[in-house]
């Protein structure tokens, strides 16, 4: 077996003349790229309730309940009271959540989003539980 | 100078996970050594029976974090196989593209820790700076740089488009020139080759009697592949060379997973090139089963194996994992004994092992001193009385 | 006056702060330029002085076992033997103490450090210590004769055992120079043994045996082990600048000092050079390669000089 000492001496050189490739992160923006998995948004015009996002978690991060705060009922020009669409708010754990994205997948109503915000932590853990109205 | 045992873990700095080596030493010479595992034991399986098919895809693909796409598929395909779904041809394709774009991460992983643990920082930094540009590949595809989640029950679910796939044809024809080049530094520099050399020794009977798997076994020349052997996904289609080679040691295994690294370029542009069309999922039912099913994947480190077994529930009754690590374990004491004490961190590391994906858990009596492994009905008893004692009753 | 010189020799120039500063500096680029040759952006320039402060202020944690005067006294001894070599070798003008024989004394009293490192490991009686200050020692064995044979070949080619003096030969026939080349090149690798980097920094391989002989070594204790490896960088490359490369060519005041700076950096990115692009090799391999290949060219390098000392 032939032997080089010294083999990466030529590469090594070359580095000389080149800038680092760490990127200077909290200074420079991380790039990321489209179909990114980060924090999930909630709109809750869109849910109706149905819970499957509950029931696909696998951290179990992702709660959907009845808001405080419903719509008025309103009555039909018949007089007959028209049915509304109930409210729901979704609390998310941003501790527990692993950014799979299954949630955003799985609803049927398009009403969860992934978004590119990534820079999630805090020192305070309370601040991580979302209330999404 | 008596002998003298030293321990090597649970905190060593060579070891990125917690587990025991105890090496008995005469001066610099190892005369025995014993493994000892289940520092990080998870419970993995048990909590998989208390997850639906779903959430279990999650929670496997954490089992390993360097080859979580091959546990993750080896799960889904015995899911699918009880399930009896048939997933489209394009979701095959991209499957083994992630898979094939993984063993080139875990692979360059691998090179830049071995040259690490030799103290080779230089090469080291090289190739997890060229790592980059494959993990910039998953996260495009994938939209995560290690856990991808790209597998769902039934094909995938995200796809890839025409730019998509120049964009990665044009990061693996960079890193092909890249891995070409450290192929000549693994084969060529003398310190590598003085520390790799004979270093190790695993020979092709011991090799098959402690059924070692992957780039260690085929190190020592036995020719297994499981892509080759039993071609899943669309590996059938595919042209590809099983790399093995002769040295049986430390150094075969190097060379053994760069060039393999190699031959995953290769089949990376072919996926690519003829992408099927298609759809990239199918339906499948929340409620699978009853049935069992086991499934062999060629992990990157080697052999998995992924035992499912259905009760006709949304809930898996078991799941049993076979990491290629716990295979490959039973070779390091072989491998480490008489050599030296230098030699022992890339003796283990040369089987590029993941401690979480094969940790057991094994009792310990501290009275007696008696060891006791579990076996199933055993578990599941213990399981039960632990519960009844906390007030949960199981009918 | 006369008692006052001599102790700012000793205390500032050459001795203990302009070492100590020196060797900061060598640190910091060899880190920095291991770190753009493996393409890292590198310590700022503070670094080294930084980290020294911070081992100063932490706690000093004493193993039980452990001899606790001889465990707390070594590092002390390591560091005055470092920086009593200095006065030997030319930094400015002429070295302070210059005698017939003076690097027969430098090369014993650079082997005192080795021997403390071996005392430190062994006095801490943990098993990753011990098997560290046994590799220590099988190390010592290596280099040692390597760097003395090459050194000696310096000798006899100048008829002179004083570094001084060998370095105003090399001055005045700079040809020889060039006849010394392969022991040179002997006397660096060697120093990379001693000074314990890689490819022979087996005693203290971070990814074998933890910390080595300094595994149960912090604090302040550890600082000063630390600043003592560091200044022994300077010290040998110092001393192979005398030796091999003429020292500062007879130039006394500002330019010479200059001539020293020039000169014992290249010699210190040398040896950054010989780190970067090396694995470490094991302890036994390392033996044998000094043995095998070190020794025999130094021994040719001695014949070669001989002969040219009595033909010419």
């Amino acid at each position: 077996m032939k032997k080089k000492p010294l083999r990466l001496l030529p590469e090594a050189i070359k580095q000389l003349t080149q800038k680092p490739a760490t990127s200077k992160y909290p200074f420079e923006k991380a790039k990321v790229y489209p179909n990114f998995r980060a924090r999930i948004l909630f709109e809750s015009e869109k849910c109706i309730g149905c819970k499957m996002c509950m029931r696909v978690c696998p951290s179990k991060a992702i709660e959907i309940i009845i808001s405080d705060t419903q719509p008025a009922a309103q009555t039909g020009p018949d007089g007959n009271p028209i049915p509304q669409k109930k409210k729901f708010d979704c609390i998310m754990n941003l501790d527990r959540c692993i950014y799979c994205a299954q949630c955003v997948d799985i609803c049927p109503k398009k009403a969860l989003k992934s978004s590119e915000d990534f820079e999630l932590a805090q020192l305070d853990r309370t601040k991580l539980k979302l209330h999404y109205k | 100078m008596s002998k003298i045992q030293i321990p090597l873990g649970p905190q060593h700095p060579a070891l990125k996970e917690p587990e025991n080596f105890m090496l008995v030493l005469d001066g610099e010479q190892i005369v025995d050594a014993t493994v000892n595992l289940g520092y990080n034991h998870r419970g993995v399986e048990k909590a998989a029976e208390n997850r639906n098919y779903i959430q279990d895809i999650y929670l496997i693909e954490r089992i390993c974090g360097i080859c979580s796409h091959s546990h993750v598929s080896c799960y889904i395909n015995a899911v699918e196989e009880i399930a009896k779904a048939e997933v489209p041809q394009r979701a095959k394709a991209i499957r083994t593209l992630v898979a094939e774009l993984e063993r080139v991460h875990s692979h360059l992983l691998w090179l830049g820790v071995a040259a690490f643990e030799l103290g080779y920082d230089t090469l080291f930094m090289y190739t997890w700076r060229d790592r980059e540009q494959v993990l910039d590949c998953l996260e495009m595809i994938s939209g995560n740089r290690v856990h991808y989640g790209i597998n769902t029950i039934g094909g995938v679910r995200r796809d890839i488009t025409k730019e998509q796939a120049e964009e990665i044809l044009k990061k693996i024809k960079f890193l092909h020139e890249r891995t070409s080049y450290y192929v000549g530094v693994v084969t060529e520099e003398p310190t590598f080759l003085a520390r790799t050399q004979n270093v190790g020794k695993l020979p092709k009977d011991v090799a098959l009697e402690l059924n070692a798997v992957g780039p260690t076994a085929r190190a020592s020349g036995v020719d297994i592949d499981v892509r080759r052997d039993e071609p899943y996904f669309i590996y059938d289609q595919l042209d590809f060379k099983v790399i093995t080679h002769n040295t049986e040691d430390v150094f075969g295994r190097a060379v053994v997973r760069v060039l393999e690294t190699i031959e995953s370029y290769k089949m990376i542009e072919q996926i690519l090139k003829n992408l099927p069309e298609g759809p990239i999922s199918v339906k499948v039912p929340w409620k699978i089963g009853p049935g069992e099913a086991v499934f062999r994947y060629e992990a990157p480190r080697g052999e998995d194996i992924h035992y499912v077994k259905a009760n006709g529930t949304e809930y898996p009754e078991r799941v049993k994992v076979r990491a290629p690590t716990l295979a490959n374990f039973q070779s390091i004491p072989y491998c480490l004994k008489n050599g030296y004490l230098a030699d022992a961190i890339i003796t283990i590391a040369a089987i590029d092992p993941c401690m979480s994906c094969t940790d057991r858990a094994v009792v310990y009596d501290y009275k007696t001193g008696k060891k006791e492994v579990f076996d199933w009905e055993g578990l599941r008893k213990y399981s039960i009385e632990f519960y009844k004692k906390k007030g949960v009753s199981f009918k | 006056m006369d008692t006052i010189m001599p102790l700012l020799y000793i205390a500032v120039f050459p001795g203990f702060v302009f070492l100590g500063a020196y060797a900061t500096l060598i640190q910091w680029i060899d880190r920095k330029v291991t770190a753009v040759m493996q393409n890292r952006v590198g310590p700022p320039i503070y670094q080294p002085i930084a980290d020294f402060i911070k081992l100063i202020s932490k706690e000093v944690v004493i193993p039980d076992n452990a001899d606790e005067i001889l465990f707390k006294s070594i590092p002390y001894i390591a560091l005055a033997s470092i920086i009593t070599t200095i006065f030997m070798i030319p930094v400015w003008g002429t070295p302070m103490v210059s005698f017939e024989g003076d690097i027969v004394v430098i090369v014993y009293l650079l082997t005192i450090p080795t021997v403390t490192f071996f005392l430190a490991g062994w006095s801490s009686t943990s098993p990753y210590s011990t098997i560290g200050s046994m590799r220590v020692m099988t190390q010592l064995f290596g280099y040692e004769v390597p760097l003395f044979l090459s050194f000696a070949g310096c000798a006899i080619i100048a008829q002179s055992w004083s570094v001084y003096k060998i370095s105003e030969y090399f001055t005045q026939n700079p040809l020889m120079i060039l006849v010394n080349i392969p022991g040179f090149i002997v006397a660096l690798l060697a120093s990379q043994g001693k000074l314990e980097r890689v490819p022979f920094d087996t005693p203290h391989a971070k990814n074998e045996i933890v910390g080595g002989q300094f595994t149960e070594y912090s604090g302040r204790l550890l600082g000063i082990f630390l600043l003592a490896i560091d200044i022994e960088m300077v010290v040998l490359a110092a001393l192979i600048n005398a030796v091999f490369l003429g020292g500062l060519h007879n130039i006394s005041g500002f330019f010479g000092f200059a001539i020293f700076i020039i000169k014992t950096l290249v010699v210190c990115l040398i040896l950054t050079l010989f780190k970067v692009l090396m694995a470490r090799v094991r302890v036994d391999q390392m033996v044998k390669f000094s043995w095998k290949y070190l020794v025999p060219v130094a021994v040719i390098q001695i014949l070669i000089d001989l002969y040219i000392r009595l033909k010419f």
